[in-house]
């Protein structure tokens, strides 16, 4: 137990968001295969030490599916020299393009997965305002994160009811109940919106945010192994690799 | 769908974040005016909205369906200021706690999906407007023409970033006619229950929709 809860709050440390710009990764560029296997690494050490399930982590992973398709698909219609695999002809520049589109959008998705699962999304927010975001901004996040629940359950129940008189639409012109129900779900969250704002107005809102990001941002070893400045370093080193700057 | 990671090249990525910073902070200034801090709570809940209301599916045809995507009824509801934050809000939300669309895509995916049907399609509505009779049948249209118009935007402005920093050799005639044409069918589907979603708030709170601007109330049937 207390093993668990140290190992929770040295992962904690390293949880800042200074490690966002993982996506300095997208800038590697694809022929430097190592730099992806040492990128993809690092991902899945981080994996390991937030200990994420394999199953979760694929299953949110879904959603880079469509980019995927796309880009199986580009090696049969790229352009440029063809060559010989598995007795198909393949657009070499396609083939290199579907690598780096993979390689990348599935370290990226990984990478945002990790991060959305491993911090509390208030710290997320908190991590936003460290960042210079506005704070006005950040409080609408707030704001739109807290009522989420809220207003997707009222609309599942507003469609449970609809379904439930028998509205059952096929095609796009019988879409009118349907669309009623999205009216009425807008009414209902910016009436929502106006009593919230109301009631923050009788408890003395002033109309200026206070600012909730602590001061320490804090440290730590393992942060260190996942930050944005050990990605950019594989990716600089790779870049350069690449054009000859260095020789390997 | 949210563009991922590395799917467009870093420079256009970047310059695309700095058109992104650039319009978040003239739209901030620009709903500043109307006491944006107070009305934070109720951006959040539009925001809110526009997100529950994406997973709400409408019938297409044949077992098919799509929804909405509802930038442009965002801008029509609650004008292109408030509307664009809270779009740009939904595609931060989505990009950091449910990994859809890159962290280096995010000024990309909020040029294309907050910005083009908010300001650019927006546009368009008001130019409709005015175009059309100024009843409820004439805004109407005028919505249903800027959500075509949103979707098909939006894809071209896509095309346009794809040959700047696209990561492969696909030749741009054959994607943008690939592109154009699945969306103007998307874009059918989004102006068809963008102008029914409208008609309905239209119907309940005329008040609440900002295009509807100076459109006599009385001249609005309502339903009862």
């Amino acid at each position: 137990m207390r093993q668990a809860r140290r190992c929770r709050s040295s992962t904690r440390r390293w949880r800042s968001p200074a490690w966002w710009p993982s996506c300095w990764r997208s800038c590697s560029p694809p022929e430097a295969v190592w730099a992806f296997g040492i990128h993809a690494a690092l991902v899945g050490l981080a994996a390991g030490l937030v200990r994420i399930p394999a199953r979760v982590l694929a299953r949110r992973m879904l959603v880079e599916t469509p980019f995927v398709l796309f880009a199986v698909a580009l090696p049969f219609i790229g352009m440029g020299p063809r060559t010989e695999v598995l007795g198909l002809s393949l657009s070499e520049q396609g083939l290199w393009a579907a690598w780096a589109i993979i390689a990348k959008a599935t370290l990226g998705v990984a990478a945002s997965v990790l991060l959305a699962w491993s911090v509390p999304t208030a710290e997320i927010l908190v991590g936003l305002e460290r960042l210079r975001c506005p704070r006005v901004l950040v409080a609408i996040a707030g704001f739109m994160i807290r009522y989420l629940d809220v207003v997707a359950g009222e609309l599942h129940r507003l469609q449970i009811a609809r379904i439930s008189r028998g509205d059952d639409p096929r095609r796009l012109w019988q879409a009118r109940a349907t669309a009623a129900t999205a009216g009425a779900m807008f009414v209902r969250a910016f009436e929502r919106g106006e009593r919230v704002q109301q009631a923050m107005a009788a408890r003395g809102f002033t109309g200026s945010f206070p600012c909730t990001a602590p001061r320490d941002p804090g440290t730590g070893v393992v942060r260190a192994v996942v930050s944005p400045a050990s990605l950019i370093a594989v990716a600089a080193v790779a870049v350069a690799v690449t054009a000859n700057l260095v020789v390997p | 769908m949210h563009i991922p990671d590395g799917f467009i090249d870093g420079p256009t990525s970047l310059a695309a974040g700095v058109v992104a910073v650039g319009g978040v902070a003239v739209a901030l200034r620009k709903a500043a005016d109307d006491d944006l801090e107070s009305r934070a709570a109720m951006t959040g809940l539009v925001a809110a909205f526009v997100f529950a209301v994406q997973m709400l599916n409408f019938p297409v045809a044949g077992g098919t369906s799509g929804h909405l995507m509802g930038g442009l009824f965002a801008a029509v509801l609650v004008g292109p200021w408030l509307g664009s934050l809270a779009i740009t809000v939904v595609l931060v939300v989505q990009c950091l706690l449910f990994a859809d669309g890159g962290i280096s895509a995010l000024g990309l995916n909020i040029v294309n999906m907050a910005f083009v049907p908010t300001f650019v399609a927006y546009g368009i509505f008001l130019l409709a407007r005015k175009a059309a009779p100024a009843t409820r049948v004439g805004l109407l249209s005028a919505t249903a023409a800027a959500a075509l118009a949103s979707v098909v935007l939006a894809a071209l402005a896509f095309v346009a970033e794809f040959a700047l920093g696209g990561t492969t050799t696909v030749s741009l005639s054959t994607l943008s006619a690939a592109m154009i044409g699945v969306h103007v069918l998307i874009g059918i589907g989004e102006a068809v229950i963008t102008t029914l979603t409208v008609g309905a708030v239209l119907a309940t709170r005329p008040d609440l929709v900002y295009g509807a601007g100076q459109l006599e109330l009385n001249e609005i049937p309502v339903l009862t």
